[in-house]
């Protein structure tokens, strides 16, 4: 069986393939487990991971690099997966939401987004966390201003604003400046 | 299908509850333990008295929720609400675990299922907690009261001589002579209509209700784990995306799809004026839509978002009075100064970060279709007459729902998933693009409000003639004393007279109240500048409504206002109004840079006054996104378009708040719990528009008239100091 399908949900046992569809095999690793795809190289990131993946934590929410409901980690930085095509990822580690809490342990972030209530609808949420991620990896003690510069491109129709810069500003002290 | 043609906000258009049929197969599937039926409108009417403004008129008759006590002591609320971020997930298991005196853990709750949910209106107005709260409550104290006289019963003591805590009756003078509530719900068939209203517990009684509590979902939200309606998934679906028209009325003329066929495992499908192409992955589905040529008969576009304030004023339908008192030219006689003008809003998108999506799978005559909605009956319905099926052989399942403000309750999406599941006989999902989501929007309607009004040497207003357009009458009416004064509104709001928009209009976030307190509150903060009084003074000596007196000096004193004449060149602003039941007040600090006409909102406090408020932490939430979000329709956001065409496609030229755009807010809800509880999802975004305009006012002596105010704008007004 292909890797891949180690982690979809029992929904579909065989990997979808068009017919005839020029594809190609690219391997990478998804949350931290080596994937082997056949699959065309143009088609975008996320909706190889949303469909042929069934890991649906990562959304659609402009299709276009605006909201950054679409982010996923690729080798540890914030990368919009509506605009990334699967040959970009060749080789490449790419986490998910879904992979974030390392053995059901939740990560620091995803902690501090519950205790500060960082959310209402939740729909931008898995990008929101990412990014946060991404942008303590690069700067672990960040000033209230970076914060919000950092997180600026990532929208949030509901306005949890406030709450996710408290959250990342206690996920930051939390982890001490290391992951 | 127009916009229209859907429920309005107000109780009008209650069509027959549950089926009886359904509702007893719907019994014998719930199986043993206590079941308890509540129906609202007796909560509701006993509620009416205490409320401050007009309530829905016509109310439902049959019972709209009820509980289970399952023989394993798991309770379990059913309810046609549905979670979409303003947290009834949360606050409505509270409400029942507090009257129950259950653990709050023991509480699940099933919502917006039509299957398994009594019949709902849907989610919006404010309403699960004014009005589906007290009901929910009663539900819970009903089945407390069951389960005492089960217990008197076992534990053959007199019902006087038990109490209940955390999920267990025990005897007073032999707490170990106890029955947990799995232990008497076990073996029983009881069901229970409530009718008569069962006493509530005291505010003093409170265990639960007005304590904080974070969001039960939380975990699922962070973890990706939560499923929304596009994340469900269904062996051998497909993908659909279907073919649009590029502008609203436009025609169909030729569809060639053979570009589209030719592509390995697409398959196009034609059902009357929908033309879908469906394929197991979504994007190669998209790659094949833009391969079919269509041509379309576009109507000449005469209205676009320059003239549109002029064509509404020639459609807008004749005048509604709303109120009137003493007489207008007796107070234009009395006034010192008079101020006469006219406020403009645009059309303003939804834009919840979740676009409309549905998924449809039907099999053996009966259709089940998830759907991001706010009304799920609505939904089914709409879907049944799409497909021609009796309404109970449609069951409506919604998911997580990502964000809604008014705009999920026209349920397009979900019909033509479910036209196009006939059609292939396989499943099929349909998720908006950006795009679409922007072209069938139901926009909130531009609107117009005309005020003449004027305030004699005292600092007292001495006549208020208001008139709206296009926006309604929510928020409309004064509180002010104006001794002299009649409000009317031309159009009952987001419901038009065809032809007057050129688009889908429809309710958001507290309909027509951001329009009408804009205008009314940039009118008071002029007479008072017009008085040479500081506009908080001039407020509180018009004001004789105690709470709202009360609200507006929460939030001045929590500010750290004192009074001076606007402009006073510090940038702070004030503004009032009344939503859903709840009083708010918020004065806001703004720095504008007079350069480029940017306006940055520095500081916003705001006070409520929200009666009984069952979860603190969820009524700030709902606070602070309010504000947050009121500062796009106050600043940048409004709908470009010219004829049918909706020229913004997507967040590059539609602009949302951001993070670098929020300023520091303090909300404060005044302790009101002897009040029952009034709405708090939407109140506070109505003060938005004038607060952030006062402020610009006051910052430099520029007053803007339309909302948004861009920063092109700002420099036209800053031209006219
Ligand atoms: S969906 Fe990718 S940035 Fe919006
Ligand atoms: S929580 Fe709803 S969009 Fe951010």
């Amino acid at each position: 069986m292909n890797a891949a399908f180690l982690f979809c949900g029992s929904w579909r046992e065989q990997p979808l393939k068009p017919e005839n569809a020029m594809t190609d095999a690219i391997s990478f690793k998804l949350n931290d487990k080596p994937v082997r795809l056949e699959v065309d190289g143009d088609r975008p990131l996320l909706w190889v991971l949303r469909t042929d993946l069934g890991l649906t934590g990562t959304k659609l929410g402009c299709g276009e690099g605006y909201c950054g409901c679409c982010t996923v980690l690729v080798d540890k930085i914030a990368t919009r997966s509506c605009l990334l095509k699967m040959s970009d990822v060749r080789d490449k580690e790419v986490r998910t939401i879904e992979g974030l809490a390392a053995n059901g342990k939740l990560h620091p972030v995803q902690k501090a987004f519950i205790e500060h209530d960082a959310l209402q609808c939740g729909f931008c949420i898995p990008g929101q966390v990412l990014h946060a991620v991404s942008l303590l990896n690069k700067n672990p003690h960040p000033t209230r201003e970076e914060i919000i510069r950092g997180m600026n491109n990532n929208f949030c129709r509901c306005g949890a604003h406030t709450r996710i810069i408290d959250a990342i500003q206690s996920a930051a002290v939390e982890m001490k400046g290391g992951r | 299908m127009n916009a229209n043609d859907y429920l309005s906000l107000n109780f009008k258009d209650i069509r027959e509850l549950f089926p009886i049929d359904t509702r007893r197969d719907f019994l014998k599937r719930l199986g043993g333990g206590i079941i308890i039926f509540v129906a609202l409108g007796d909560f509701l009417e006993a509620q009416e008295e205490g409320r401050p403004r007009g309530g829905p008129p016509g109310l439902p008759s049959d019972f709209n929720a009820f509980l289970k006590i399952g023989e394993d002591g798991r309770i379990t609320c059913f309810t046609g609400k549905i979670e979409m971020g303003q947290g009834p997930i949360t606050s409505l298991p509270q409400m029942l675990a507090e009257e129950l005196d259950a653990p709050l853990d023991a509480v699940d709750i099933v919502m917006g299922d039509t299957d398994l949910c009594p019949w709902d209106m849907g989610t919006f107005g404010s309403m699960t907690t004014r009005f589906f709260g007290p009901a929910l409550r009663a539900a819970g104290a009903e089945a407390k009261r069951v389960l005492l006289e089960l217990a008197a019963e076992s534990l053959k003591v007199p019902v006087s001589q038990l109490a209940a805590k955390d999920g267990v009756i025990f005897d007073r003078q032999n707490p170990e002579h106890r029955l947990t509530y799995g232990q008497l719900a076990k073996g029983q068939k009881i069901q229970r209509h409530l009718t008569a209203k069962p006493a509530l517990k005291e505010v003093a009684e409170f265990k639960l209700i007005g304590k904080p509590l974070l969001r039960r979902d939380a975990h699922d939200k962070v973890t990706g784990a939560g499923h929304y309606t596009g994340d469900v998934r269904l062996p051998g679906m497909l993908y659909a995306k279907i073919l649009r028209p590029p502008a609203h009325g436009a025609k169909l003329k030729s569809a060639d799809t053979a570009a589209a066929r030719a592509i390995p495992g697409v398959q196009v499908v034609q059902d009357d004026d929908l033309i879908a192409v469906l394929h197991p992955f979504p994007d190669v589905a998209e790659g094949a839509l833009e391969k079919i040529k269509a041509e379309f008969d576009i109507p000449e576009a005469t209205v676009d978002d320059k003239n549109i304030f002029d064509h509404l004023l020639g459609a807008a339908p004749p005048a509604n009075v709303l109120a009137q008192g003493g007489d207008l030219e007796q107070g234009r006689k009395l006034a010192a100064k008079k101020i006469e003008s006219t406020y403009l809003n645009s059309y303003v998108a939804h834009a919840a970060m979740e676009t409309h999506a549905a998924l449809a799978s039907i099999e053996g005559g009966k259709a089940t279709v998830w759907a991001s909605t706010q009304n799920p009956f609505g939904a089914r319905d709409e879907i049944a007459r799409a497909i021609g099926f009796e309404p109970q052989n449609v069951r409506v399942i919604t998911p997580y729902v990502g964000g809604g403000f008014g705009g999920k309750t026209f349920n397009l999406q979900a019909v033509e998933a479910a036209r196009l599941a006939k059609r292939v006989g396989k499943p099929v999902q349909v998720m908006w693009s950006r795009e679409e989501e922007f072209f069938f929007d139901t926009f909130r309607p531009a609107a117009i409000v005309k005020i003449s009004s004027g305030v004699d040497g005292a600092g007292k207003m001495t006549f208020w003639d208001y008139k709206v357009f296009f926006a309604g009458d929510r928020g409309a009416p004064q509180f002010y004393t104006v001794p002299n004064h009649r409000t009317v509104a031309h159009g009952g709001g987001w419901r038009a007279p065809e032809g007057s928009h050129p688009f889908g209009t429809g309710a958001w976030r507290a309909p027509g109240n951001n329009t009408n307190t804009h205008a009314r509150e940039s009118q008071i903060d002029m007479l008072a500048a017009a008085a040479g009084v500081d506009p908080v003074e001039f407020r509180l000596r018009n004001l004789s409504d105690p709470k709202m007196i009360r609200v507006l000096k929460a939030a001045a004193d929590h500010f750290g206002w004192t009074p001076a004449k606007a402009p006073a060149k510090r940038g702070y602003g004030v503004a009032c109004g009344i939503d859903a039941g709840t009083y708010v007040a918020a004065i806001a600090e703004v720095a504008v840079n007079a350069g480029d006409g940017s306006v940055q909102v520095k500081r916003v406090v705001c006070a409520q006054d929200m009666g009984m408020v069952i979860n603190p932490e969820g009524a700030r939430i709902q606070m602070e996104g309010c504000i947050t979000m009121g500062l796009g329709y106050a600043l940048t956001e409004e709908v470009h378009f010219k004829g049918g065409k909706v020229l913004d496609t997507n967040f590059d030229t539609y602009e949302i708040p951001q993070f670098s755009w929020v300023p520091k807010i303090e909300t404060i809800i005044l302790d009101a719990n002897d009040n029952p509880p009034q709405g708090g999802g939407e109140p506070a975004i109505v003060v938005m528009g004038a607060v952030v305009a006062n402020a610009i006012f006051d910052a430099t002596g520029a007053r803007l008239f339309q909302l948004p105010m861009t920063p092109d704008r700002v420099k036209e007004a800053l031209g006219k100091v």
